[in-house]
């Protein structure tokens, strides 16, 4: 690796607030930031990374942690791998990207075992590289991103991204709310790595990820895709927050008569889980774990038997209620647009990387759980550095180049009452959570959401700025907002069920939407289809 | 959600105020405060990263409890969590224990 010449210069810290001047900015600290920045820093750029929280801690997979799509390099493995997600996906992967992913997560893996990450070996000796402890592998990635010289700002929210007089990003303004004061990064390039959005639906770890990128982008003219493969939910106790639903594929499932739910599973069956929970109480048991299995549980995932050790239940052998929780975005697979192989947003000098950037590349319209995730967290990551480290040098001296601020609702002084930022995500929640809205989709029901999510941006729009306690809640929920509306509008133009997106009104996948939905705007949202690559260059061979 | 700050065990390094994600904690000149547990997520990672053992993270994520903090003392439930993770100078062998290579393809 080498150590880049010189870090991010400080410029000032006056009247309580800092400003740095960098050749990349990283917002996020999870592990597509975290390796975004160690690669901008690698390939030459002095990187300030901001996260919302404290870059380690915050984000899904610190929580969680993660499986990893993780193929050993042989041809035929690598080719059982794509070919196994492609139906499932409604066949809108690349393989391309697949196969590219498939590369750069082998190499990252290998990189992360060179730094010391506690790989586990099996019986035979052999290294197993497909799981990563959150904990332990958000460690890790802090230490490398400070010891690749990069500035870290923890408690540190973007607020609004800045662009010079032609369009092109020149960083990112927002505060630092453990000091009170505010940060602003001089940049020649941005790379957008915020995660997804769960809406504060409190699955694992999630709560950071509110959409806060996407608003940003938007706000500067990025383009969405996908948008409407955003109906994940996951499996959680009733009372708790750990989402880890690969361990109810041991599970049974009641009601409350103790009456097994028929269909009612994990996988495949999900949706027969969440028309159950709209009638009462359903309740699970790992009672198809043996005891080898509870074993290999303990150890993997102790973070999976918290909420059961602390409330002296046996998941084993006792039942327990579960409910669904909305993951969204974060384990949907849509996001940001990316027009190429260094993970670039339509906007010039924005990149986008891991859940913040569209998924679709590798995972198509169907979610591919922690392991597709954290694989293309890694490679979109290394990828998104280094092209913005690559667009820095090419940018050349911006000194003296004039920048202005393109952040809109919650931060514009208005004649109206502020924007109330807790009382507006509440309002959201009601038109995501419901799986009648959300999970089983229908024009009349989407259109009706719609209705309700547009009235709430118009109150946005023209709301006052709150005050600097309550400025990063407003912002949070604008993003939701937007986030919700991207996604039922797209969800409205996919008249057919694919991948995760199922439509009651069109229960079949129907090839007449063999094609992307890109999606974008702020007060005025539009969809529009986009054909699949293989498509486009047949076009252009003819 | 977060429910305890051990006095008696508390240093007041304020670890838990910088990793917090969700900046649940304040500092205070003494021990950090649980100035908005409202926000708290139940990720459990505050008591992970506390090297005193001070911390207890409730499992109910939507309702605060009652706790008898003796009670949860003497039971060692603090630092459990820590403990399981290998994150204890006595369970660092259980660092590198994971087997969900044994569980995937379920």
């Amino acid at each position: 690796m080498t150590i880049p010449s010189s870090r991010a210069e400080r410029l000032s810290s006056s009247a309580g607030s800092v400003v740095f001047d960098a050749d990349v900015l990283v917002l996020g600290g999870g592990p597509a930031g975290t390796w975004a920045a160690i690669s901008a820093a690698e390939h030459g750029a002095r990187v300030v990374l901001a996260d919302k929280g404290f870059c380690g801690t915050s984000g899904a997979t610190a929580a969680a942690g993660t499986g990893v799509w993780y193929v050993d390099p042989a041809p035929e493995r690598r080719e059982a791998a794509m070919a196994s997600r492609e139906k499932l996906g409604g066949h809108l992967q690349d393989r391309r990207w697949m196969a590219r992913v498939l590369d750069r997560t082998y190499a990252q893996s290998n990189q992360l075992a060179d730094w010391g990450y506690p790989y586990p070996v099996d019986e035979d000796g052999k290294p197993q590289r497909n799981s990563l402890q959150g904990p332990e592998y958000m460690r890790l990635m802090r230490k490398r991103t400070k010891q690749a010289g990069v500035t870290i700002l923890d408690h540190s929210p973007a607020l609004e991204l800045l662009v010079d007089g032609s369009g092109v990003v020149a960083g990112a303004t927002g505060l630092r709310r453990q000091k009170g004061d505010r940060w602003t990064v001089n940049a020649k390039a941005v790379v957008i790595a915020t995660g997804g959005c769960a809406f504060l639906s409190k699955t694992l770890g999630s709560n950071v990820l509110t959409g806060d990128g996407y608003l940003l982008a938007a706000e500067a003219g990025a383009e969405f895709t996908s948008m409407e493969f955003s109906n994940a939910y996951a499996i959680s106790p009733a009372f708790g927050s750990v989402t880890k639903t690969l361990f109810y594929s041991w599970a049974s499932f009641t009601d409350e008569q103790g009456s097994v739910i028929p269909g009612a599973s994990s996988k495949g069956g999900r949706s027969v889980i969440a028309r159950a929970l709209r009638k009462g109480a359903v309740y699970a048991q790992l009672d198809e774990a043996d005891a080898e299995t509870q074993k290999h549980m303990r150890v993997s995932q102790p973070n999976f038997f918290l909420p059961f050790d602390r409330t002296g239940i046996d998941p084993f052998t006792q039942r327990f209620p579960i409910t669904l929780r909305l993951e969204g975005t974060v384990r949907g697979t849509g996001g940001l647009r990316i027009l190429d192989d260094s993970c670039a947003t339509t906007v010039p000098g924005l990149y986008a990387a891991g859940d913040a950037a569209t998924r679709e590349l590798i995972c198509g319209g169907f979610t591919g759980g922690g392991s597709h995730n954290a694989a293309w967290a890694m490679s979109s990551g290394y990828w998104a550095g280094q092209g913005a480290a690559e667009f820095a040098q090419q940018l050349g001296v911006t000194v003296g180049r004039q920048v202005f601020r393109r952040g809109t609702v919650g931060l514009r002084s208005r004649s109206g009452r502020p924007l109330q930022g807790g009382a507006l995500a509440q309002s959201i929640q009601g038109e995501v959570f419901p799986y009648e809205l959300n999970y089983f989709r229908e024009a009349g029901r989407l259109g009706q959401s719609l209705s309700r999510l547009d009235a709430l941006w118009s109150d946005a729009s023209v709301a006052d700025a709150p005050g600097e306690q309550e400025l990063l809640r407003a912002r949070e929920a604008a993003a939701m907002l937007a986030t919700a509306r991207w996604m039922y509008r797209s969800a409205l133009a996919r008249q057919e069920s694919r991948g995760m997106h199922r439509r009651d009104d069109y229960p079949e996948q129907d090839d007449r939407y063999l094609h992307y939905v890109t999606t974008g705007g702020l007060d005025e949202v539009w969809t529009s289809a986009r054909p699949l690559p293989s498509l486009q260059y047949a076009e252009a061979a003819e | 959600m977060i429910e305890v700050i051990d006095a008696e065990r508390c240093t007041a390094c304020d670890i838990c105020v910088n990793v917090c994600p969700t900046n649940v904690f304040d500092k205070t000149d003494g021990i950090p405060r649980i100035a908005r547990q409202g926000d708290c997520q139940t990720c459990f990672l505050c008591e992970l990263y506390c090297p005193e053992d001070a911390l207890f993270v409730s499992p109910f994520a939507d309702t605060p409890q009652q706790l008898d903090v003796v009670a949860l003392k003497e039971a060692e439930v603090l630092g459990s969590y820590r403990r399981a993770v290998g994150w204890t100078d006595e369970s660092r062998h259980l660092r590198d224990a994971d087997r969900s290579y044994r569980l995937f393809g379920h």
